[in-house]
């Protein structure tokens, strides 16, 4: 046995996960990796004198999670996988940047967040090796870490021939607030809020991940109710986000209408959700054993006026904007990724459903009441800034429905809040939940006594951050924005 | 182009007329209401306060550390804190953050906001900000974009947030300010023209946060500066912000 196979929110014992020597595991990656199947964490842990290098691969089609390690040898260094599965390229620079181990041959070996606690302290953003680029015409458009609107700090440096952008790479670290380390050190007091704020606009998304592993690891099963809230309220905040990537679309075309409008449309479905919970984003809705607030029959009706009012907004400023020529000349063939290169890159989320690779975590692995209640998959083909901004369009839909199907269904079994058994020791449980972004990996391990050692996260932004670089070659760079926004990834979900 | 006039008109008015006078609905969790007489001192509050905002002689929380999680009103068995959904907490004091129960929420307002004559002077009819998100979790920084939405509209009282610090009469801070982006917050204070004020959103900013203690933060830049107003809120509703401004410089 070379792997162990599990499924999403299934712990395992750590003895129980096969052990080999690093090259093995290199080989065993890369041959299960052509044979479909793709990475979804992958770090390392200290072992011994040692450090262990644990894998998690998954098989979409089979709902099946396969996890492997490989002990370190004395040189910590190993041939990398990325050259032969390039979807490795940004878990490899994070564990070189975490743990000093070297995959040789990695061909683009850059910091990745410049954490407090990294290897190597002479890695700084100073220093940030960024590519060059000489001859005529050739300049570079440096942005940030401050920009221009009010969002999170990054710095992007274009290398432009004229007006075309050849490369941009993009640095992050800003966010940088030791996010996994505090986790282990306070998750008994603050983790839930720890994992609310891993990336505020995806609260729901993380703090269900964190809390369905906190779940798995004590054995509980929540109810059905509890379920239910927890996805009425993550495709709430997919619904609403999407809602306002419309609007910010929109509004870098121009087409203010449509800015305002979906500005508007957005505020009433946030709105719907503090008068759940309290929040806007949902914050104190989720916690470890259940859900903190429940739906009466009068919120059940109030959210069915709302959102059946969102709906038609949505659809009638949709459609006429999606008629639109003077858009569509902006969008049609800018930023494509094609579905090749978003399968090499590991797209995920709807930019990955955008250029046609059909991943969807609610689906494919599916998770709390989505196991009862399966979300059809939808893909587009032309992977430009049209198609991931029309995917939103469909997932609001689709978001909508799921929500209103829910009202029809909902159980009204109890507890909505149970308290967790002790953990079970020594045991590693992967917890993956679609946020609107894409797909959100939690890896949990526990120690001799039950207490979390291990914790990491994977935002859908890490992986997708270089489909973004990738999207703008060849682009005018005025058109950055637009692209930009097609992606809106979180600066700090990569940063931690 | 009817089809334009048919969504223009299904929209309607959206401002909020007055937003001095707007209430946000139950349960948003605001400023809370405490009753120490009630409490038995059983600490579960202090025990699952996750920001240590909670005191218990007398029984007080910082609105400065609070992230409004509800989570003391919701295990304390006595009733002794309950959240209220009034909005409008902003101080120009640090210390006035900490509440301990001998305020209605009236009370508090009328003392919370004491602005200099010449902020009023100098800002009153306009106030352009430069915010600088300083590992702010994306949470403040919606919240902070919804004020100028057509439904807040802050624009309107000549409170803007603009491109460059050079254009700016002062930095609004997000976040809890990591090592990796106080350089750059230096950077645009220092470049932002005199006279200038400093205002903190969120909890994050005044206290850290969840995140406070962590090794990977550089908080010096507050040692260094004078605050000029503090927005509690996680994240910042924009009410709390747009209030909390208007006061400052009205």
């Amino acid at each position: 046995m070379k792997w162990i196979n599990t499924k999403n929110n299934r712990p395992v014992r750590i003895k129980d996960v096969p052990e080999m020597g690093m090259d093995e595991l290199r080989s065993q990656i890369i041959r299960r990796c052509r044979e479909g199947r793709r990475v979804v964490s992958f770090f390392g842990m200290p072992k011994g004198q040692s450090t262990a290098i644990y894998a998690v691969l998954a098989d979409d089609d089979a709902s099946r999670l396969y996890i492997s390690s490989g002990l370190m040898g004395k040189d910590r260094r190993y041939q990398s996988i990325t050259p032969e599965a390039p979807r490795f390229h940004i878990f490899e620079r994070e564990l070189f940047e975490d743990t000093g181990i070297l995959p040789e041959g990695h061909p683009w070996l850059k910091g990745v967040r410049f954490g407090h606690d990294r290897a190597d302290r002479e890695s700084t953003m100073e220093r940030y090796p960024f590519f060059t680029m000489k001859g005529e015409e050739v300049h570079e458009v440096a942005v940030g870490p401050v920009h221009a609107g009010v969002i999170e700090p990054g710095h992007f440096r274009f290398m432009c021939q004229g007006e075309d952008v050849h490369h941009l790479e993009i640095q992050l670290g800003y966010q940088h607030r030791g996010v996994e380390d505090l986790m282990i050190r306070n998750y008994r007091r603050s983790g839930i809020h720890l994992a609310e704020s891993i990336a505020g606009d995806t609260v729901i998304g993380h703090a269900t991940a964190y809390a369905d592993a906190m779940e798995a690891l004590a054995g509980t099963e929540i109810s059905r109710r509890a379920q239910s809230v927890r996805a009425i309220a993550l495709e709430m905040e997919r619904a609403a986000i999407h809602i306002g990537d419309l609007g910010a679309i929109a509004n870098d075309v121009a087409y203010l209408l449509g800015n305002a409008v979906f500005g508007v449309t957005r505020t009433l479905v946030i709105n719907t959700l503090l008068a759940l919970c309290g929040s806007r984003f949902g914050r104190g809705l989720v916690r470890e054993g259940g859900v903190v607030f429940d739906f009466t029959p009068d919120l059940i009706k109030e959210f069915r006026e709302k959102l059946n009012k969102v709906y038609r907004d949505t659809e009638l400023m949709a459609e006429e904007m999606f008629e639109s020529a003077s858009v569509l000349s902006r969008l049609d063939n800018t930023g494509v990724v094609d579905a090749e290169a978003a399968r090499n890159i590991g797209l995920v989320g709807p930019a990955g459903r955008a250029s046609g690779f059909s991943l969807d975590v609610r689906a494919d692995h599916p998770f709390g009441i989505y196991r009862f209640y399966p979300i059809h998959k939808r893909t587009m083909n032309s992977g430009d800034v049209f198609a991931r901004a029309y995917m939103r369009y469909i997932e609001i839909k689709q978001s909508i429905d799921f929500i209103l199907e829910q009202f029809e269904s909902i159980a009204d079994d109890r507890p909505l809040m149970q308290p967790l058994k002790k953990h079970v020791p020594d045991s590693l449980v992967v917890s993956m939940t679609e946020g609107w972004r894409g797909e959100i990996v939690h890896c949990a391990v526990t120690g001799k006594k039950g207490g979390i050692v291990k914790y990491k996260i994977k935002d859908p932004s890490l992986q997708n951050w270089y489909g973004l670089a990738y999207a703008v070659r060849n682009n005018g760079i005025s058109d950055f924005p637009l692209c930009n926004k097609s992606f809106n990834l979180s600066y700090c979900g990569n940063d931690l | 182009m009817f089809e334009i006039l048919k969504i223009r008109k299904n929209q309607g008015h959206q401002a909020i007329p007055d937003v001095t006078k707007a209430e946000i609905r139950r349960p948003f969790r605001g400023f809370p209401s405490l009753d120490g007489s009630k409490c038995g001192r059983c600490g579960v509050c202090r025990e699952v306060c996750p920001v240590g905002a909670i005191s218990a002689k007398p029984l007080s929380i910082d609105l400065g550390k609070c992230v409004f999680c509800g989570d003391c009103e919701r295990l304390c068995p006595e009733k002794s804190i309950v959240f209220t959904n009034f909005h409008k907490i902003a101080s120009t004091s640090r210390e006035y953050l900490i509440v301990d129960g001998s305020k209605t929420a009236d009370e508090y307002q009328d003392g919370a906001v004491e602005a200099r004559k010449e902020i009023k002077r100098i800002f009153g009819s306009s106030l352009k900000l430069r915010q600088v998100s300083a590992a702010g979790c994306n949470g403040c920084e919606w919240e902070l974009n919804a004020c100028g939405n057509p439904n807040f509209d802050m624009g309107r009282f000549g409170i803007d947030i603009v491109a460059s610090p050079r254009h700016a009469d002062g930095i609004l801070i997000t976040g809890p300010i990591s090592a990796n982006m106080a350089p750059a917050l230096e950077d645009a204070y220092m470049c932002t023209p005199d006279p200038k004020i400093v205002v903190l959103a969120g909890s994050c900013a005044i206290s850290g946060g969840v995140f406070q203690g962590s090794p990977a933060l550089n908080r010096e830049f507050l040692g260094r500066r004078k605050i000029d107003l503090y927005i509690p809120g996680c994240p910042v509703h924009p009410l709390t912000v747009v209030n909390g401004i208007l006061r400052f410089i009205k």
